[in-house]
């Protein structure tokens, strides 16, 4: 099923997306990804504010394409989130709330979305120039010697999102190819072996 | 001997980085339309249906497929009787240099790999070159994104771990691979030669179109075989579940040591960027 959701996100309407749902999801969004989560990192460590309120903040992990004369900006899919996961579970500690990306998450990430109830949402990646037809505004925020990595701030409007991990601690990257693989009836000898 | 001018590798270079930035082959559109007719799934098809949508709107407004627009790869095949009139690997950084400016492509490259300055135009692009008979000079282009290039790996096997070795081991990066490098994933694979060869020709057998098999029956068989292998693993496009995993396995081989079998498996998003001109 679709289901309409805004951000900020409380813990509320957080817990209450599951795996599988499809999201159009309307609102602020920040974006963040290797370098700008080192630097929210360090911030957090030495106790200083953020550039943007992080309670039921949403990030989208993404380096966007410059934006072309009249675009609000270039192509905007999802990196690869595993890169984050070490600076994750202190950002959700502190009160975020959801993550746009792709990929997997590794168990610390995982266990800190079920104790603090949040949600992981994937974006298909390199479908840049889809995604970038919902994003209605962008401005760069801070770390803006970052380039393609700056911190922007965004308006989406249904922007298409899979919830991918949700605070039950549950993660179709594992359920869903094992879905396909027990409605298929396909058994570990037939694809080399176990997923995991 | 004919003369060159490198003002030509300029120009073409120019041509296929925006060309293949912004539209999608179209051996790789029919890979995806074929996924998308395969499917079952309401994910996997609305994954699909997102996929293409997303390469008919990037080619109609001059669009990025991807943000990640990509390393620069050139490969070169020069023939034996060119004379260059200036310096080819320059003038094949120019042609980058132009093309990410011009068109509004991402500069995805730092100078350093620790120190991690960017080099503000995409350059270096990485530059292959090879020498073959006659008077023209073949380039092919490809934007490599690092999602995939990341879940790319290199064994050296023993002689003896055999065929099966190499199924196992071509198995396991394609399930480690797993969603990261955007999947349906293009598997190019090397086989042979030695440690930095057999990374080559993996790289070489991604810029193969995607229907066309390897011309040795023997590894065509093989490449059939495991397409359909990281298929059943049900990973699916994005990694959220579906058959669609792989859009095609392409193997190329070298001869190699009687003590080593190296095999390199690197991988390709569905964005697989190349294009391809005889100069």
């Amino acid at each position: 099923m679709i289901k309409k959701v805004n951000t900020p996100l409380n813990e509320e309407s957080a817990r209450s997306l599951r795996i599988g749902d499809r999201v159009l999801l309307s609102g602020t969004v920040y974006t963040a990804r290797d370098a700008g989560h080192e630097r929210l990192y360090n911030a957090l460590l030495r106790g200083e504010d953020l550039p943007f309120p992080l309670q039921g903040a949403v990030i989208f992990y993404v380096g966007p394409s410059p934006a072309k004369p009249g675009s609000v900006i270039g192509s905007a899919g999802p990196t690869t989130s595993y890169r984050m996961d070490s600076y994750t579970p202190m950002l959700l500690e502190h009160g975020l709330k959801g993550m746009i990306g792709k990929g997997q998450r590794n168990e610390e990430v995982k266990a800190a979305i079920k104790e603090f109830g949040a949600v992981y949402f994937a974006a298909v990646g390199g479908a840049g120039a889809l995604l970038a037809e919902r994003i209605t505004d962008a401005k760069i925020i801070a770390f803006e010697d970052l380039g393609t990595e700056a911190l922007r701030q965004l308006e989406v409007v249904d922007f298409p999102l899979i919830v991918a991990g949700d605070a039950e601690g549950r993660d179709l990257y594992i359920e869903g190819p094992e879905e396909y693989r027990a409605q298929h009836e396909i058994d570990a000898d037939n694809y080399g072996g176990q997923l995991q | 001997m004919r003369e060159f001018d490198v003002q030509l590798l300029t120009d073409a270079v120019r041509r296929m980085a925006a060309q293949s930035n912004q539209i999608l082959s179209p051996d790789v559109y029919a890979g995806l339309v074929r996924a998308r007719e395969s499917e079952d799934g309401l994910t996997a098809q609305s994954i699909l249906d997102d996929i293409l949508r997303n390469a008919d709107l990037a080619a109609g407004k001059a669009m990025p497929i991807c943000q990640d627009t990509g390393m620069a790869l050139v490969f070169l095949q020069v023939g034996r009787d060119i004379h260059f009139q200036g310096d080819p690997y320059e003038a094949i950084q120019e042609g980058v240099r132009q093309a990410y400016e011009e068109n509004y492509l991402r500069k995805s490259i730092v100078k350093d790999p620790l120190r991690r300055i960017n080099t503000g135009d995409n350059t270096p692009a990485m530059i292959y070159t090879e020498l073959i008979a006659g008077n023209q000079v073949k380039v092919s282009f490809a934007a490599k994104g690092f999602g995939s290039e990341n879940m790319s790996q290199l064994a050296m096997l023993k002689p003896a771990d055999g065929v099966e070795g190499v199924k196992r081991f071509i198995l396991k990066a394609a399930r480690e691979a797993g969603p990261n490098a955007c999947p349906p994933i293009v598997i190019g694979v090397g086989i042979g030669g030695n440690f930095d060869k057999s990374a080559l020709l993996a790289k070489q057998a991604l810029m193969r179109p995607l229907d066309v098999r390897n011309c040795d029956p023997f590894y065509a068989a093989l490449e059939d075989e495991l397409l359909e292998q990281v298929n059943n693993s049900g990973i699916g496009p994005m990694g959220l579940g579906g058959r669609t995993s792989a859009l095609a396995v392409s193997i190329e081989v070298l001869p190699t040591h009687i003590a080593g079998l190296p095999v390199a498996v690197n991988i390709n998003c569905h964005a697989t960027r190349h294009a391809e001109e005889v100069l």
